[in-house]
């Protein structure tokens, strides 16, 4: 196994107030790890991070054993946002955006992906005329399109009915399975990180308080904490 | 008349399309890029927007004027000294109105479409383009500000007939002169190219 993320010694701070202090974590190349916690734990803050959209206030993160990488390698990454935002443009567009950006257009492509998230019928369709579990499914959509070798996910079935939530965990099965994708997915249903992934972690304000092999951490616990949020027993 | 019409359309088309190439990019830095002193920026660009014709067009006569800093350059009483003073009129317009325009779009899509691989340029260019119904009425207002103007094209044009008499120039002179029809006339064909110029500007905001 190859890591291709290795956190070391981060620590967050929003206006002086610490956010996210993980001292040491390591994600390795074509697994799927799933982060649960409450609100406000700071998961969305380490998907931001690991995007680089934002630098840590302290500590070193390395992509590909880089700290500061370049456009070609941060292009490798990409998030599909817990609320996401379309663009004033068609759906179609919307899924294209980011292949434009690489000068890499292909309709054929765009239409495939737009497919896959059962939406085909939308494709001219203006993106502010969709309904909020349809956007949810074009931000995946114009991440698949990417092919992107990491896919950090922020709550992806949020706001979805269960027949799209379980279309969207075979999406993400498959790309993790078939494409070797590396997935962090952000979830508060513990049901969907057992489902998925084969790793987990706990993470409670800013602190990663147990991360372990999706198994040990349902069925044998280290942590107190983590047996109670896995039993549904933690008040937050 | 057509000469009159066309030097109008000729020196505000100009002096928009300078203030359009410069203003639009800079309105956007302004917005998105971390700028030093920016809170003392748009206080100047807001008094800029209501600074009186007539004071741009006595500064830029000064430094026209053969004594001035720029008198070697021959422009007194040409189109250039007008569009000269008419981009310094709606250059403010243009920047602050544009700047104001992209704030508007919400923060979040930028880190967004910086996720989907955006440099720093396809994030300014793309958020201009989702900011872009406020980046044409930056436009229009600009224009409208420009077209309408008397005292500075009359300062340093100097309403001189068949090289600088504008529209605006031209019904001071007629109203002066009392022959109020013609006045209303050419007042009448100022509106026509006012509307018919947003009229095409407005198109820019469907594609
Ligand atoms: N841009 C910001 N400025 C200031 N504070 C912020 C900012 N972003 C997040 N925070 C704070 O950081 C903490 C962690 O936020 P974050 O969004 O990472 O939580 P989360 O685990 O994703 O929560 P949720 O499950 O509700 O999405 C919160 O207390 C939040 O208020
Ligand atoms: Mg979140």
């Amino acid at each position: 196994m190859t890591t291709l993320f290795h956190l070391s010694h981060i620590r967050h701070n929003y206006n002086g107030r610490f956010v996210l202090d993980i001292d040491d974590l390591a994600i390795q190349r074509g697994e799927l790890f799933a982060i649960v916690g409450p609100s406000g734990a700071g998961k969305s803050t380490l998907l931001r991070l690991l995007n680089f959209l934002e630098s840590p206030s302290a500590g070193i993160i390395r992509y590909k054993d880089q700290a500061t990488p370049p456009l070609d390698l941060t292009r490798q990454i990409t998030t599909v946002f817990q609320h996401p935002i379309l663009l004033h443009r068609s759906v179609h567009e919307n899924v294209e955006y980011g292949l434009r950006l690489r000068d890499q257009r292909n309709d054929k492509q765009v239409d495939e992906i737009i497919a896959r998230v059962g939406l085909a019928a939308f494709a001219a369709s203006a993106a502010d005329s969709l309904s909020g579990g349809e956007r949810q499914r074009i931000a995946l959509a114009r991440a698949l399109v990417l092919n992107p070798e990491v896919l950090l996910l922020d709550e992806p079935t949020a706001n979805l009915d269960p027949h799209n939530v379980s279309l969207i965990e075979s999406i993400i099965r498959e790309e993790n399975e078939q494409r070797g994708t590396t997935i962090l997915l952000v979830t508060h249903n513990v049901f969907q990180a057992k489902r998925l992934a084969q790793r987990v972690g706990l993470m409670l304000n800013g602190k990663l308080i147990e991360v372990g092999a999706t198994k040990d951490f349902f069925e044998n616990p280290k942590d107190e904490r983590t047996r109670k949020f896995v039993d549904g027993e933690m008040i937050y | 008349m057509l000469e009159i019409i066309s030097l109008t359309l000729f020196v505000s088309g100009v002096a928009l399309i300078i203030a359009t190439i410069i203003g639009v990019p800079l309105g956007a830095v302004l917005a998105l890029r971390r700028v030093m002193f920016k809170k003392i920026i748009t206080l100047i660009l807001y008094t800029g927007m209501g600074l009186p014709p007539v004071v741009v067009g006595l500064a830029v006569y000064i430094f026209l004027s053969r004594e001035g800093a720029l008198g070697w350059l021959g422009w007194l009483f040409t189109p250039s000294a007008m569009i000269t003073a008419q981009v310094i009129i709606a250059l403010p317009i243009v920047i602050g109105l544009t700047t104001s325009a992209v704030e508007n779009v919400n923060p979040e899509l930028r880190l967004q479409i910086r996720s989907l691989g955006a440099t720093p340029n396809q994030v300014m260019w793309t958020i201009l383009s989702e900011a872009r119904s406020g980046v044409v009425a930056a436009i229009v207002a600009a224009f409208g500000g420009i077209i309408s103007e008397v005292g500075a094209v009359m300062l340093v044009g100097g309403n001189i007939e068949g090289s600088t008499r504008v529209l605006t120039t031209a019904i001071v002179l007629e109203t002066r002169k009392g022959d109020f029809g013609l006045a209303l006339a050419l007042g009448g064909v100022l509106l026509t190219l006012t509307l018919v110029t947003n009229f095409f500007l407005l198109r820019l905001n469907k594609r």
